[in-house]
């Protein structure tokens, strides 16, 4: 059992340490040779039209594609969920994405730095207490396929603090956005649950790659 | 499902300000005067751009006052580009800062290689939503700057001279320091403070981590592949290329070798694949030649 964690570029360090807390073995991953026996990638927090073409580059992308097209689980915080969404409006025409969970993402959805914020989030299957999360520029889910579950999501209007420049969601009355979504094998957050000491989030991917296992 | 309070949604926290420069890790931050040359760099790979008037080189060659940049060039980039927007403002001059704060710039660079607005007083950065990068060219200055309230830290070096040699010194001195901290026992924490000029609380904490609390990168004198993978092995965190890219004979494939260079700091064998045939780095300076040490300024 050992969980790659893409080491392109970004917050792969909290990541790795994350799941060596969690007493999992941890392989960073920068390239295809890396991929042979994992049983879950890890996509991190960086800047996605860097790790996009750092992926195209050192020849990962199309192998990594490969395995996540045959049921990889993997798990995306922030870029890495922007990577393995369907649809990326806003992005670059030359980002590649993977394309594995039937998400339509908007970067920097929340706007700039200045409207980075942090609060608490319910997660579905993680008990009562709600999840610190970190939102750093963070991408915003505009729609979701029928396959996807949401795990949590989270009001658009806030009464004071950062200014969320969003289109209500229309397949999702109530203006609520999914922050963390899950189809078959994969596992993403707008956030970075890397940041905070808590690993319930890892610790529900840990399982999830465990299933997939079975 | 019940939602927490909206209220409770805090921005410009410490976590989100130090969380943007955690993200930034393991790229290159490049500095970029207009639209054309952020998307020149977008295009490379960079991480985020640096807005200012005139790259380093340029200032040491033409001298006068270095400011910041006009508004209307900090706007086109913010627009050119979808990666994170840098600005710098003169060491103390608070009111570039706001300028630049409200012109909605992702992170402020306090910059020696800016002319000082005041030659004994950083900015006072805690009040600001936007996060701050300082420069430093030894721990105790670090540990000054992280105490106003600077997210991330970039050791200075010698900016746009295309010579490493200052900024070996000053990561060399920077880490040098926190591994002979962390081998200190309580009590001469006292006098590490005292010798360092650094609050007490930030060297007993750094004597826990064994790393700053902020994440420390690397600038100044960066102009080759090999430049970058160097200091990255010496422990810097991502690298700041200011006239090193667009000082050079290519700057589109120079920039694209510092990011490769940069990613895959230790694999020597990809460092001289895309050290080949890149045409002629910047002209660099000897040290002792210059007239003005940038890094001398900040206090």
């Amino acid at each position: 059992m050992t969980i790659g964690v893409l080491a392109l570029q970004g917050d792969v360090r909290e990541h790795a340490a994350a799941f060596g807390a969690l007493g999992e073995s941890v392989r960073l991953v920068v390239g295809p040779e890396d991929l042979a026996g994992l049983s879950g990638l890890v996509l991190p927090g960086g800047e996605s039209t860097t790790l996009s073409l750092l992926l195209e580059s050192s020849g990962l992308f199309d192998p990594l594609g490969e395995v996540l097209g045959n049921g990889l689980p993997a798990f995306g915080t922030c870029a890495g969920m922007i990577l393995l969404a369907g649809t990326v409006l806003d992005g670059r025409v030359d980002q590649r994405r993977f394309g594995v969970i039937d998400l339509t993402i908007r970067r920097n959805g929340y706007g700039r730095q200045a409207a980075s914020f942090e609060c608490d989030v319910e997660v579905s299957g993680l008990g009562a207490d709600p999840l610190h999360a970190v939102f750093i520029r963070a991408p915003v889910v505009e729609g979701c396929g029928p396959g996807v579950e949401v795990l949590a999501t989270l009001p658009d209007a806030c009464e004071r603090g950062s200014p969320v420049h969003v289109e209500p969601l229309t397949d999702r009355p109530g203006h609520h956005r999914p922050v963390v979504c899950r189809q078959g094998p994969v596992l993403v957050a707008a956030f970075h649950p890397e940041l905070t000491g808590d690993r319930r989030l890892h610790q529900m991917f840990v399982e999830m790659t465990k299933e997939e296992r079975r | 499902m019940t939602q927490p309070a909206p209220s409770s949604r805090p921005t410009g926290t410490f976590t989100v300000k130090r969380g943007l420069a955690e993200m930034l890790r393991g790229g290159v931050i490049m500095d970029v005067v207009d639209a054309e040359q952020a998307k020149v760099a977008e295009d490379a790979g960079a991480v985020a751009v640096m807005a200012l008037e005139r790259v380093p080189a340029d200032i040491r060659r033409d001298g006068g006052v270095a400011r910041m940049s006009d508004p209307a060039l900090i706007e086109g980039i913010k627009v050119a580009v979808t990666v994170p927007v840098m600005a710098k403002a003169r060491i103390g001059h608070f009111a570039e800062a706001q300028v630049l704060a409200a012109l909605g710039v992702d992170y402020i660079d306090e910059s020696e290689v800016l002319t000082p607005a005041d030659e004994a007083h950083h900015i006072d950065k805690w009040p600001y939503q936007v996060p701050f990068v300082c420069g430093a060219t030894n721990l105790g200055e670090a540990l000054r700057r992280i105490s106003e309230g600077a997210a991330m830290i970039r050791s200075k070096g010698e900016a746009g001279t295309g010579n490493i040699v200052e900024a070996v010194r000053h990561l060399r001195s920077i880490l040098g320091d926190i591994r002979r901290v962390t081998e200190a026992d309580p009590a001469e924490l006292y006098g590490w403070a005292k010798d360092l000029a650094a609050p007490i609380g930030l060297v007993q904490e750094i004597a826990g981590t064994g790393r700053l609390p902020v994440p420390l990168f690397c600038a100044g004198g960066i102009a080759t592949p090999a430049d970058a993978s160097l200091v990255m092995q010496l422990g810097a965190e991502a690298v700041f290329v200011g006239s090193g890219i667009f000082k050079s004979g290519n700057p589109s494939q120079m920039a694209r070798a510092i990011v490769e260079a940069t990613a895959h700091f230790a694999d020597a064998d990809l460092v001289a694949k895309v050290s080949t045939g890149l045409g002629a780095a910047m002209a660099g300076q000897e040290i002792g030649t210059l007239g003005v040490h940038l890094a001398e300024r900040g206090w």
